[in-house]
């Protein structure tokens, strides 16, 4: 890496000085020994970074800087606001944002591409199969009881039969890079999976705020989604006479991510609607207006499977539309995502991807996954059990980094009463070994350095698979941190995949 | 549209409405002090009691001094009326209508909103003006990008109600600082002093200019006719009342005057009864009754228009249950 002699002396120990008038320099980035997205283990920019760090280079100090405070203001004024649970009602915060991107080649990308599509069309065809013939288990391939005691496999959905047999239109699936440089799938997330909003909004504000990084590069445009998204909802609807109403169902604005719903509504140009603005009516969905009630057709749902209808699921659930799920029953509205998809989402189904994949497609398996041991068979679980300071604890029915044990970094206490909750109920745990996340640059006050980062891309599944390319790259802002998810002080990165 | 988006979306603008004028209330104040000299005359008291909320000020506040009243109109949240409480509001309910909304919109409001949070009220206690200029000024721009940017459906309608009947009933309230603020003697009436209140309503309602040009001198009565009666004043009573009645026809698709639910009756009602109204009775009647006369009957409008729009729903309690992260 060029950088003028100057800075160089100024490097630091502590608390670094630049000479009035110098130039961002690099030089003191570490890579730790952890595969770093930006540059080789010698220090050198990958061949995809490179104009970008000649760009971060010839920038004066503090512009970077200035660049970063431009854009969190921004992020406030935009209002790209999440509330943060157990903080009093309007409580916000804007998510961290990052100004330096993350970088993708087309390489990489095109092979993610490929092991998305045949990941979430092997998975589709699992649930379709679970809550119809069961072949796969009759079959032994995956174990009938693990599926059946799953928390998201739902007995009402049995039988059930979305449009076109697809039951998961909207996928955000966690990849991480592993130290090998290898990309693993860590969560295939088949419910309502959140973020799609910043991947958009973080291009926007990237533009505004940075716009000179982007000379010179091809970057493949995100904005389309919201569109994509529109035409594959009304792609699944019910048949209409004119063209198809669908709306977006939120939980309502104590929610974490009712800015994306209402993000999504507005780019989609549809209604953001609450339970209480829908009813069943006649057999058939409607909303409430003020010229009357308005048949609905497709909708978006932003609320789990047993809080959509109190009459089928949770009876205390004041979030949903009674009688529901008849309607839908009846093929007379279309739910994206179809109830049940959870059930996919398992992580001890999850171990065996793999095998449904092989099972489904005839095909090994593109995107691997991280090694899982699956507690619920006993000779796992003791070698969870005997390893437990090497591996990381995960519930099986959680998401959002939520119950996590890090074997490595917790302390003795923690392991013990992790072992305790593994076996009063091993079904629910299952462990993987601590991966070395991948990292990219990021601004820590003054200079860059190193923080772990994944990817979730989103695929939407209707007519066809549509791959957005990119995603959503999180980032754990805390020093040696691997917990991305915005509840645990994550952050996010704008994601570039290039075009040759 | 939905009724619950529609309800919003009017009470979104009321506030904003709302908010511009206390900000014109304050002017009015400080341009009398301005031409009037500080100290003793001053006069503070009465702008707490046009909004209504005298009560609420003095349990918390006692003797309304300069510095109270502004604390009270402008940052105070626990004011439901102060501008930053109008703000959280319509910003609350922009929130949940950003689909509705023009995204421009949504981001002015924002920054409007983080302005007049993070403003230190001390640093505006002795000089306000350029604080409200900056309110008036964000709110004109709010109404720009309305105006220039949003279809006119039926959300736009019901923002117009909104705004034009808050408009209605603060320009009324504007009036009534006449009635609050005192002159030192009954024979000062008509004289300079007398004239420079005037003239600071005219101002605070930004209709000095348009006065002159069509009524020429100021007069009591002129004055009065042109903010209750003028027909193309847009901040006057009766233009505020004709042209709410225009939107709620676009809404309901029947015209003025033969609607049969209850918000068309009762804005009807309202603004027919301004038809057959003259200054003169006005001022026979008196000024202050006439105004206190006309609240109430704006309160009926806005109940009937949520009798007929948004009805009354069960809410619906908080939801953390749902969508992962």
């Amino acid at each position: 890496m060029s950088a003028p002699a100057s800075s160089r002396e100024n490097v630091w120990d502590g608390a670094r000085l630049f000479p009035p008038g110098a130039s961002m320099s690099l030089d003191s980035y570490q890579g730790d020994g952890f595969y770093d997205e930006m540059f080789e283990a010698d220090g050198t920019p990958r061949p995809r970074a490179r104009l970008l760090a000649q760009r971060l280079e010839s920038m004066p100090i503090g512009d970077l800087q200035r660049r970063q405070k431009a854009a969190d203001r921004t992020l406030l004024n935009m209002g790209i606001t999440f509330s943060v649970y157990g903080h009093s009602a309007g409580t916000e915060k804007v998510w961290p944002f990052d100004v330096i991107p993350r970088i993708v080649e087309a390489e990489d990308w095109r092979y993610i591409e490929r092991g998305l599509r045949q990941r979430i069309t092997a998975l589709n065809l699992f649930i379709d199969d679970v809550y119809h013939d069961g072949k796969i288990l009759r079959d032994g391939v995956v174990p009938r009881e693990l599926v059946h005691n799953a928390a998201c496999f739902l007995e009402p959905c049995a039988g059930l039969n979305p449009p076109n047999g697809v039951w998961c239109h909207i996928v955000g699936t966690d990849l991480v890079r592993n130290g090998d440089g290898r990309f693993y799938v860590l969560e295939d997330n088949l419910r309502c999976p959140s973020g799609v909003s910043y991947v958009i909004e973080n291009r926007e504000v990237m533009k505004r705020t940075f716009p000179q990084v982007f000379a010179g590069l091809r970057i493949l445009p995100v904005e389309d989604y919201p569109e994509r998204l529109l035409e594959m909802l009304q792609h699944v609807a019910p048949p209409t006479n004119g063209p198809p109403t669908v709306v977006v169902l939120t939980p309502g604005i104590y929610n974490s991510a009712y800015f994306e719903h209402s993000f999504l509504a507005q780019r989609m140009g549809v209604e953001l609607v609450e339970g209480s603005d829908l009813v069943v009516h006649e057999g058939f969905v409607c909303m409430r207006t003020t010229s009357g009630l308005q048949r609905v057709d497709v909708i978006y749902r932003r609320i789990d499977d047993t809080f959509l209808d109190p009459r089928t699921f949770r009876p205390d659930s004041a979030l949903g539309v009674p009688g529901l799920m008849d309607v839908y029953r009846a093929g007379r509205v279309a739910l994206a995502n179809a109830p049940g998809t959870g059930v996919a989402d398992d992580k001890a189904v999850y171990a065996y991807v793999p095998q449904i994949v092989r099972y489904y497609l005839g095909e090994d398996i593109i995107l691997e996954n991280v090694p899982t041991h699956v507690c619920w068979d006993p000779k796992q679980c003791d070698h969870v059990i005997a390893n437990i300071d090497q591996l990381v604890v995960k519930p099986t029915n959680e998401s959002g980094g939520y119950g996590i044990m890090i074997g490595p970094k917790a302390s003795a206490e923690e392991r013990a009463q992790c072992v305790a909750a593994i076996r009063a109920n091993p079904r629910n745990y299952i462990a993987q070994p601590m991966l070395a996340l991948s990292r990219v640059p990021t601004i820590v006050e003054d200079h860059l350095e190193g923080r772990h980062v994944d990817l979730r891309p989103y695929i939407l599944y209707g007519k066809e698979l549509f791959v957005l390319p990119g995603g959503l790259t999180r980032v754990a802002l805390r020093k040696g941190s691997l917990v991305v998810n915005s509840s645990q002080g994550g952050g996010s990165k704008d994601s570039w995949v290039l075009t040759e | 549209m939905l009724s619950r988006v529609a309800n919003s979306i009017y009470w979104m603008s009321r506030y904003l409405e709302r908010a511009e004028n206390v900000a014109r209330f304050i002017e009015v104040n400080v341009n009398l002090t301005l031409d009037l000299g500080e100290g003793p005359g001053e006069q503070w008291g009465p702008l707490v009691a046009i909004t209504g909320d005298w009560d609420a000020f003095t349990k918390r506040y006692a003797q309304p001094t300069r510095d109270r009243v502004q604390r009270f109109l402008i940052f105070d949240l626990d004011n439901p009326n102060s501008i930053a409480s109008c703000l959280r509001n319509a910003r609350e309910n922009a929130r949940t209508t950003r689909e509705s909304l023009p995204a421009e919109f949504w981001e002015e409001l924002n920054k409007f909103y983080h302005i007049i949070r993070g403003t230190d009220p001390d640093s505006v206690s002795e000089q306000p003006h350029e604080l409200l200029e900056l309110i008036k000024n964000s709110r004109q721009l709010l109404l720009g990008i309305i105006d220039s940017s949003m279809s006119r459906g039926e959300a736009w309608h019901f923002a117009q109600m909104g705004q034009l009947l808050e408009r209605a009933d603060k320009t009324s309230r504007i009036l009534d600082v006449k009635y609050f603020i005192l002159l030192p003697s009954v024979s000062d009436i008509g004289s300079p002093l007398d004239l420079i209140q005037w003239s600071a309503l005219l101002k605070s309602a930004s209709a000095f200019q348009m006065y002159h040009r069509s009524r020429g001198r100021i007069t009591p009565k002129q004055v009065v006719d042109f903010l209750v009666l003028d027909r193309h004043f847009p901040r006057s009573m009766r233009f505020c009342l004709n042209h709410a009645e225009a939107s709620l026809s676009a809404i309901t698709g029947v015209p003025v005057g033969s609607g049969q639910t209850p918000a068309e009756k009762q804005l009807s009602n309202l603004g027919s009864q301004f038809d057959f109204t003259y200054v003169d009775d006005i001022i026979e009647e008196g000024l202050h009754e006439f105004i206190d006369r006309f609240q109430t009957r704006l309160n009926l409008v806005d109940d009937a228009i949520f009798e007929t729009f948004f009805a009354i729903r069960p809410l619906v309690g908080t939801a953390a249950a749902a969508d992962h992260g």
